[in-house]
């Protein structure tokens, strides 16, 4: 016996069923990034192209390479735990191309005020001085050198 | 072949979906950096920072965040005596320029610099509906702008306020860690100016770093540690009264 008349109508549905689920497999396919699902739920790709933004600031090593006088003076002093980027600002642009990128020259009344100017909330142990009084408008650097600021009487015998 | 009109209609859908491909390969970055060889960290030390703001700026120049906005800020504490409960916190600019201006007095007074905790449990991850928000597989929470829609949520969801919406993009806006400092051998741009040794970039599966001899030796908190995030900035000498 006969259990469906029109068996016609099921055919043509399954049929409708089958394109459907094909278009969203090929559709799924071409969408969805190849890495998505790499690492988990997201891009794997998106990983690499974060990496591979350049770098504003070369980093203390790369100035070093060249710069070793300055490595010199710097070690002498307190200073030379301070990356030469952290005042002279981010060079990397002067690191690939030293020739035309120029440093900018620093107005070390502003610099030096950023971290030594006296604060209650700064760790006692840390040289402040309230600029206004202490070099009554005269620039930092008038008296202290930037890489070795002691200032060293002439009976403790430097240069 | 002569190319008709038809033809070309045919073939240049055809070309856009192979450029794609072609575009979506993965670029190579730092092809010696292994994924899963590290587990990335910061340490801040309270008691050396000095509110210098340096971090500010030179993050701000590394990662083109427009002004206004921060992936990493330093806040002042002030608290009376007894009052940890309630603080009084200022950061005017982020703290980028500095703070040339006293604290109040009748107190304690002290710097927290603050940026993304790349909690292994972040927050912000999980409520990512389109997986634009992910943790990589060394520990840093990173932002896929391609596939970030701008719901928000993110910013709703982190507990510790490190995240923004890029005003140019609309896309979430947050620290990344350096990522493209880090995987190239370089410590961030904050670890790199920070004079007083504030900050230290962490790779906490390298049993050589010195951040395992710092947290053997040290009282170290992570920040809302009841919030269960599993943050792994940790800060060493921190009040009670930070939030």
């Amino acid at each position: 016996m006969k259990r469906f008349k029109d068996t016609e109508h099921l055919i043509r549905l399954a049929a409708v069923m089958a394109i459907a689920v094909v278009a969203f497999v090929v559709l799924r396919a071409a969408l969805v990034p190849r890495s998505f699902g790499e690492y988990g739920h997201y891009r794997g790709a998106a990983i690499a192209e974060t990496a591979s933004r350049p770098v504003a600031f070369a980093g203390h090593q790369t100035c070093e390479a060249c710069h070793t006088d300055v490595v010199d003076v710097k070690k002498q002093g307190k200073h030379v735990v301070v990356a030469c980027e952290a005042c002279h600002g981010a060079l990397a642009t002067h690191a690939e191309d030293p020739g035309s990128v120029q440093p900018k020259k620093l107005d070390t009344a502003v610099v030096c005020a950023r971290c030594h100017e006296a604060n209650s909330a700064k760790p006692s142990g840390f040289p402040q001085v309230v600029t206004a009084d202490h070099s009554g408008g005269l620039a930092c650097d008038s008296c202290h050198q930037p890489h070795r600021p002691k200032i060293e009487t002439e009976t403790e015998g430097k240069k | 072949m002569d190319i008709t009109r038809r033809r070309l209609l045919v073939l240049m859908p055809a070309a856009a979906v192979a450029w794609k491909y072609v575009l979506a390969g993965t670029p190579e970055a730092s092809p010696n950096y292994k994924l899963t060889d590290h587990w990335w960290g910061m340490l801040l030390d309270i008691t050396k920072c000095i509110g210098c703001g340096s971090c500010v700026r030179a993050c701000a120049e590394e990662n083109d965040v427009p002004d206004g906005y921060y992936r990493t800020w330093v806040e002042r504490y002030h608290v009376e005596d007894w009052k940890i409960e309630r603080p009084v916190v200022e950061s005017p600019d982020g703290g980028k320029h500095g703070y040339l201006h006293e604290a109040a007095e009748g107190g304690k007074n002290f710097f927290v610099p603050k940026l993304c905790n790349h909690c292994v449990e972040s927050p912000c991850t999980q409520v990512c509906p389109v997986g634009a928000t992910f943790i990589t597989p060394d520990g840093v929470v990173l932002v896929d702008k391609t596939y970030c829609l701008g719901c928000r949520y993110c910013i709703q969801a982190c507990p510790y306020g490190c995240r923004s919406l890029n005003p140019k993009t609309n896309t979430a806006e947050k620290c990344s860690l350096c990522y493209h400092r880090i995987t190239k051998g370089l410590t961030t741009a904050c670890c790199e100016v920070c004079p007083t040794g504030a900050r230290q970039l962490a790779d906490l599966k390298n049993p050589k770093d010195p951040i395992h001899e710092f947290l053997r030796t040290h009282s170290v908190q992570v920040l809302k540690p009841y919030m269960a995030t599993g943050a792994k900035v940790f800060y060493n000498g921190m009040d009670g009264s930070v939030r």
